[in-house]
């Protein structure tokens, strides 16, 4: 059998059985025999992603950052994604893919936090580069992903910072566990004026997982997973209601141009 | 939709308005596809005609479809050690669905290596060398300046073998159907033959011929993007029923010491040093 290389997990096999786990250790430490009852779950999550434990400062950062994110709402593209297979009784994973799938994008899904987190390590704290690369929107060539047709972690339906965002933004910097939060609530009127837009959401997570030292894919991965619980409750919500009862709407056709030879 | 209109302005022309030119369907009575009657107009047509148009709005040849075709057949193995057939596949020793399983596995060809990323950069490329060497660029040029940009050039070399027995059977294809003269396949056969011939030792892939006979038909690089997602389904179901046939659980095993530990030693749990 070739071996699974791995920094993060190690299994002691027992005696009877090479496939039964008797000890397992994340990144060294003991999970069922000590972390189990003492760790937090974000401590846990902390540690899956980085070498090393949080700070008491960086788990509660990373835990205000999970309330915050753990419910877009119902209104939220995602969210209605996986409505759409709770109210037809899809599979529970079925549901939860929708999910991840629709809150992938750049539009305030895990992908955008990714380039908004790109930008924290291009930038920094340096609001000139910031102003040059928020003026600017860059295509990857031969991307699988869309052009960007707005900053990353700005909104481009927003008039001004919504209070909700203001409120997290607020509340997560008070943890004081990194630059970029604070660095963000003292240049927010400038960095949104280069924007063009008014900060989202997803630009506060994108600055809070930069202060907790995730690189843009580990930030992408965590906002990704930290929005699935208000996509299943909703999902599960929908079922016993019934597709009668969830908007479907009307379609207006406009013209089709007749299909042409190619 | 108005597109002039802004910020919550634009949101609000669209609450409770489903525009659409794509079609829809009238209960009970029929459905519109593209401007036409899917139940009439289309019936004839088969699934991959109905795709591409679906994605396209235009029709095709019996040729081209033909090609389309064997574009997806041509690399529908059912191989579970790929990976991407690999969740398939371990959706059916797990005692899943076969569709998140195979839906799964779809997503996970959208790879880097492989699948939809790597044929998006081989498109791309020789959509760009086209436009360069149209414009008196030198093709050796152009290689040599991807290869400083990305150090290697889409489309060429793959994963695990330098040599992809696919070429071989769908250039045939391509040349009896008399789909093999066009800009970009010519143009990826020389991309081949400087690679070859330099220190390189690089040969074309499937990514770069599907993607320069999909550009040669018209298609653009979003619509070959679209038409290539059930391009590695043929080779899953077998993949899952396979496993699903043999003993739960057994895909794939590993004991608890094929698991190689690269980390830190074992140390206790500080929950003191946290506050």
């Amino acid at each position: 059998m070739e071996t699974i290389h791995t920094r993060i997990w190690q299994e002691e096999a027992e005696p009877d059985n090479p496939f039964a786990t008797r000890v397992a250790y994340c990144r060294g430490y003991d999970v069922y025999g000590e972390m189990l009852g003492q760790a937090r779950w974000v401590e846990m999550l902390y540690l899956l992603f980085r070498e090393e434990a949080p700070t008491a400062a960086q788990a509660d950062l990373l835990e205000a950052l999970a309330v915050a994110l753990a419910n877009p709402g119902p209104r939220d593209a995602s969210v209605h994604a996986a409505m759409c297979g709770g109210v037809c009784g899809s599979t529970a994973a079925s549901t939860l893919m929708a999910a991840l799938a629709v809150g992938a994008g750049q539009l305030a899904g895990g992908h955008e936090v990714f380039l908004a987190m790109e930008g924290w390590a291009a930038c920094g704290t340096n609001l000139d580069a910031w102003r040059k690369r928020l003026g600017g929107l860059e295509a990857i060539p031969g991307s699988i992903w869309p052009t960007p047709e707005h900053p990353p972690g700005f909104d481009p339906h927003g008039i001004s910072t919504a209070t909700s965002v203001k409120q997290t933004l607020a509340g997560l910097v008070s943890y004081n566990s990194g630059a970029h939060l604070a660095w963000l609530q003292q240049n927010l009127p400038a960095l949104e004026a280069a924007a063009g837009y008014p900060l989202a959401m997803s630009g506060v997570a994108a600055a809070a997982l930069a202060d907790l030292g995730f690189t843009p894919e580990q930030g992408e991965m965590l906002h990704l997973l930290l929005r699935l619980p208000g996509a299943a409750a909703h999902a599960l919500e929908q079922h016993p209601l019934g597709y009668k009862k969830f908007p479907f709407g009307t379609v207006e056709l406009e013209s089709e141009s007749a299909g042409g030879q190619a | 939709m108005n597109t002039r209109a802004r910020g919550p302005n634009l949101l609000q022309e669209n609450v409770g308005v489903l525009k659409s030119r794509m079609g829809t369907f009238y209960p009970g009575s029929h459905v519109i596809f593209r401007g036409y009657d899917l139940h009439k107009d289309l019936k004839d047509m088969d699934w991959v005609e109905l795709y591409v148009f679906g994605i396209t709005g235009r029709r095709f040849t019996r040729e081209q479809l033909r090609l389309l075709h064997s574009i997806w057949t041509c690399t529908s193995y059912p191989d579970v050690r790929l990976w991407n057939n690999r969740v398939a596949g371990l959706a059916g020793s797990s005692r899943s669905t076969g569709t998140l399983g195979l839906a799964a596995a779809l997503a996970v060809s959208e790879a880097s290596i492989y699948g939809q990323g790597s044929a998006m950069r081989a498109m791309d490329f020789l959509i760009r060398t086209l436009r360069q060497v149209d414009e008196g660029g030198d093709l050796e040029g152009c290689i040599r300046q991807e290869l400083e940009l990305h150090r290697s050039v889409s489309g060429y070399g793959r994963p695990l073998v330098n040599a992809d027995e696919r070429i071989e059977p769908l250039l045939t294809l391509a040349k009896s159907l008399g789909l093999d003269q066009g800009p970009y396949l010519r143009l990826a056969l020389a991309v081949e033959e400087k690679l070859l011939a330099g220190r390189w030792r690089m040969k074309m892939n499937y990514a770069a011929l599907i993607t320069a006979l999909g550009a040669d038909i018209g298609l653009t690089t979003r619509e070959f993007y679209l038409f290539m997602f059930p391009l590695f389904l043929g080779g899953m179901p077998p993949c899952f029923i396979e496993a699903s046939d043999r003993p739960e659980g057994t895909l794939y095993r590993a004991a608890c010491s094929d698991i190689l530990y690269e980390g830190q030693p074992e140390r206790p749990w500080r929950r003191a040093g946290l506050s």
